[in-house]
């Protein structure tokens, strides 16, 4: 399945540039990298390093999000208008997080720890 | 799909793909299909905000909930899942090349590889559901394990651990504790100095509420993903796909790789909480 031609342009059909075929290296190469992520993810958690644990898989997970979107979706070819519909979206929901986990933060200090009420069964 | 027959473009109709009456060229035809695929993931993204939105808010006001119960979880099979995940989207990538690349063998091979890992994924699945089941650790009202109780009992008067030597160098990471209000706690209530033994914590069940909540909802998208790329499946086998159209596998694709995308998320998540 090796391949010689990268970009294939379709002749008058759905050609242009919206037929641009991700070439196999960079498919593979993606591919890759995701698994190794993965497992780096996997043996990051086995090390404790209290607080920073999250973040740095947040990170990675970010990492692997962003090659799955721009190669495997093809984002890093497309036309603009995709990428800030779903780029917009991703920011609204980020936006939402933070001003839900705000409340909860300004509410952290009222918190009796282990104490919850009763909850029906 | 209104076909209007007296607008045609060549090469769209010869490889099955039919330009509807209101768009002047099939390759704006297909921009707006893909289009309305992003938009869609991006509506698919605001769904899962809202159990992401929900995971953070209850960890943040209960993280010894989360950092007990996950390890309920069997690490090493979400990260098989993971990886299978990967594979599938790796495939559903080269099936979308394939198509457009006029390869309609491989585009069929490749699709069916796709939807075998995601079976594969959804058997993994059941058998972690299985193990919740057989335990009792389900949602809500309906979570009955038995969970290992704490070292020991405690007295009537807890004895306090000494407090450390102060020393106004070091700053301290541990917030404040809060005074819990006198006489108000209900019984069972534990105080803050029995915390230091052990044991489950109140409501366990959040977690898993949370957890199937959230991984039921992507195992749904799993499921019906498969369903949508049978379907392409079988109009791959009719060759109806090639470079002049493959609209439904380069749309099917992309959905299939929000399915992974959302898992990524969700497994360091759930699964590797420290």
């Amino acid at each position: 399945m090796s391949e010689t031609t990268e970009h294939k342009h379709g002749p008058g059909g759905e050609g242009g540039v919206a037929a641009h075929a991700v070439p196999f290296k960079v498919l593979a190469a993606v591919w890759g990298g995701l698994l190794v992520l993965t497992l780096v993810t996997v043996v990051v958690a086995g090390v404790d390093l209290g607080s920073a644990n999250l973040g740095i898989a947040l990170t990675i997970a970010v990492i692997k999000g962003s090659l799955v979107l721009l190669f495997f979706m093809h984002m890093r070819y497309d036309r603009p208008m995709n990428a800030i519909v779903f780029i917009a979206a991703l920011l609204f929901f980020m936006l939402f997080v933070s001003l839900a986990l705000l409340d909860t933060r300004a509410y952290a200090p009222d918190l009796i720890p282990d104490y919850a009420p009763e909850l029906p069964r | 799909m209104i076909a209007d027959t007296t607008h045609r473009a060549t090469a769209a109709e010869a490889h099955g793909g039919h330009l509807a009456h209101h768009f002047d060229t099939a390759e704006q035809q297909f921009e707006s299909g893909k289009l309305g695929m992003w938009i869609f993931l991006s509506t698919e993204i605001l769904l899962f905000g809202g159990l992401f939105c929900a995971y953070a808010v209850y960890r943040a006001n209960h993280p010894e909930i989360f950092l007990y119960a996950h390890r309920f979880l069997d690490k090493t099979l979400g990260a098989i899942n993971t990886a299978v995940l990967i594979c599938s989207s790796f495939t559903m990538a080269w099936a979308v090349r394939c198509a457009q690349l006029g390869r309609s063998k491989a585009v069929v091979r490749l699709l069916a590889t796709t939807i075998v890992l995601a079976g594969c994924f959804l058997g993994i699945k059941y058998v972690e559901y299985h193990h919740k089941w057989k335990e009792g650790l389900l949602w809500g009202k309906y979570f009955h394990a038995e969970l290992a109780p704490a070292a020991k009992a405690p007295s009537a008067k807890p004895t306090l651990a000494p407090a450390p030597a102060f020393n106004p160098d070091e700053r301290s990471l541990i917030p404040p504790a809060a005074i819990g209000p006198r006489g108000v706690a209900k019984p069972g209530a534990r105080s803050p100095a029995e915390l230091a033994g052990a044991g489950p914590p109140h409501d366990v069940q959040v977690f898993f509420a949370v957890y199937f909540m959230m991984t039921g909802l992507h195992g749904i998208h799993v499921i019906a993903g498969m369903v949508v790329l049978s379907l392409v499946l079988v109009r791959a086998r009719r060759g109806e796909f090639g470079p002049g159209y493959f609209t439904p596998v380069d749309l099917a694709g992309l959905y299939w790789h929000l399915v992974d995308l959302i898992w990524i998320f969700l497994f360091p998540l759930l699964y590797l909480i420290r």
